[in-house]
Order: structure tokens, then C-alpha cells, then sequence
């Protein structure tokens, strides 16, 4: 696994205890260890995304900020195996 | 509204194109308990549902199953996209790429296209839940069923967490229920619907 692969490995690791915790908190929503945990994770996954985007391109358009070239449309699809 | 997010839930890498595999899969993207029911099931269902709780939940697992949609159309994309015109003649999949090449188009295994009549909306709440809690579990056997089918472990991971994930999400709509429940009245949860009925003396 290359940088870039580990990075958007650990993206997809954080987004989905997200995702876990948001379905938790929807039935749970005064878990306050959940939200703890959620908050944390929250953090962590947007500073890699930034992070991310910085060193090679935007998974979502809020992060496509370009100057010569057209990031956003550039990135590598995820069904081909490139983004994941 | 949505905003995509360009990665897949979870990884999907598969070398060896198998086109018999690829006709069962695509039944989780276009068949009876596929992820298109899923996500339609789910997102469409809220618009009737009263408590704002469970609208929510629908809403987050209606989308986190478009997700799932994807992935199921990005392994039956990969197993199917270096296929040689001798391989799609032995494999049976001749039937399929006459109509569509190597596209990946909605439909069941058994090649019935996909239909809103997989799914229904019926706008009572008690009645939604238990179609969502069914919905889960259906998927949940057709993934096992699928596992029965697979060797190769590109194709055997990504499987095995949509599967995890309908156990999941079968959990959230049982707490769900629960919830709407709670909002009811106790004695006959079926006095009114909540979502249609207005009488003042209903408890809500």
C-alpha cells in the first residue's frame, strides 16, 4: 500500500465508524460516550480529507478549490479502483 | 439533498473477471432484495413517517445503501469489464450482452428488470417498519447465499461487510420501531395512524 492508498484507507476507516455511530446515535441520541466518540472521529476524518485533497485530489466538491486544471473532474473513479 | 463523496464504502479491487458471478450479483443491484429497493424503500418511506427520529434514520440508512448500490455496481462492473467474446459465450452471458454490452443495468438474476413493486411505501408507520425490518433480512439471506457462491476473496470481502451492514441496519429499524411505538398508544398500537388519521382524542 502506497501513501495515497493508506491515506484513503484510514479515510474509509473514520467515515465509517461515522457512519456506525450515526445510526447508533439516531436510536441513542443522549449517548454522550457516542457523541464523545463521534466528535472525535468527526474531527480526524475532516483533517485527513483535507489533507487528502492537499497531496493528491477532492472526494467531495467543498475540497475541489482549483487553479489550472479542474480537480475535481480529474479524480480517479471509484469503480475502477482507483479511490478506494 | 446529496453530496458525493468520490471513494466507495468500502474497498473493491477485483483482478480476475468472472461473468457467472457477475449475473448472480447483479441481482443485489437490480433484484427483488437489492440495493436500489433498499435505497428507494427507505427514502421513500420517510416523506409518511411523523417522527422526526425515524424519518432520520431512514433518511441516513436510505443513503448509506445508495453507498451499497455503488459497490454492488462497481463489483459487477469489475468482474465483467475485461471479459474476452469467448468467455462471455461460455459463461452464459450472452443473453445479457446482447441487450446491454458489458453496462451494468438493473435487473434480478433471473434477468427480470428492476421494479418499484419490489418495495412498498404503504404510509403506515407500523406496517413501513416491519417491510424495512423484512427488507434487511432479506438481503441479509440473499448475501449468504451469494457467499455460497464465491471463491475468490477480492470479490468475497466487499460481500461480507454489506452483509454485516444489513444486520446493522436491521438492529436500527427494530430500535426504530420501538421508538414509533412509543409515540403510540400502548393499549392498541393500531388505534390510528399516526401519519394519515388526525383525531383529537388519539394519543401521540
Amino acid at each position: 500500500m502506497n501513501s495515497e492508498e493508506k491515506m484513503l484507507h484510514d479515510i474509509g476507516i473514520a467515515d465509517f465508524v461515522l457512519t456506525d455511530l450515526m445510526l447508533y446515535l439516531d436510536t441513542h441520541p443522549t449517548d454522550r460516550n457516542a457523541m464523545e466518540y463521534f466528535n472525535h472521529y468527526a474531527r480526524i476524518k475532516t483533517q485527513m480529507e483535507r489533507e487528502f485533497s492537499r497531496e493528491y485530489y477532492p472526494l467531495r466538491k467543498d475540497l475541489a478549490e482549483s487553479n489550472k486544471e479542474w480537480r475535481w473532474g480529474n479524480a480517479p473513479l471509484p469503480w475502477e479502483g482507483g479511490c478506494n | 439533498m446529496w453530496s458525493y463523496e468520490k471513494r466507495l464504502q468500502f474497498p473493491v479491487n477485483i483482478k480476475e473477471p468472472n461473468a457467472k458471478l457477475a449475473q448472480v450479483i447483479i441481482s443485489q443491484y437490480g433484484g427483488p432484495d437489492g440495493e436500489m429497493g433498499a435505497s428507494m424503500r427507505y427514502l421513500s418511506q420517510r416523506y409518511s413517517m411523523p417522527f422526526k427520529e425515524v424519518a432520520g434514520l431512514l433518511t441516513d440508512i436510505g443513503t448509506e445503501e445508495l453507498g451499497h448500490l455503488e459497490m454492488v455496481a462497481t463489483i459487477v462492473h469489475q468482474l465483467t469489464r475485461d471479459l474476452s467474446m469467448e468467455e462471455i459465450e461460455k459463461s452464459g452471458f450472452a443473453n445479457y450482452y446482447v441487450d446491454h454490452t458489458i453496462g451494468v443495468w438493473p435487473q434480478a438474476a433471473g434477468g427480470v428488470p428492476f421494479n418499484a413493486c419490489e418495495f412498498q411505501v404503504k404510509g403506515d408507520i407500523i406496517t413501513d417498519l416491519h417491510e424495512s425490518m423484512a427488507a434487511e433480512q432479506k438481503a441479509r439471506s440473499t448475501y449468504d447465499n451469494i457467499l455460497r457462491l464465491i471463491k475468490d476473496p477480492d470479490v468475497c470481502e466487499p460481500i461480507k461487510f454489506l452483509r454485516a451492514r444489513e444486520i446493522v441496519h436491521y438492529q436500527r429499524f427494530g430500535e426504530a420501531l420501538r421508538i414509533a411505538q412509543d409515540h403510540l398508544n400502548s393499549r392498541n398500537f393500531y388505534a390510528f395512524n399516526p401519519g394519515f388519521d388526525r383525531c383529537d382524542s388519539c394519543e401521540t
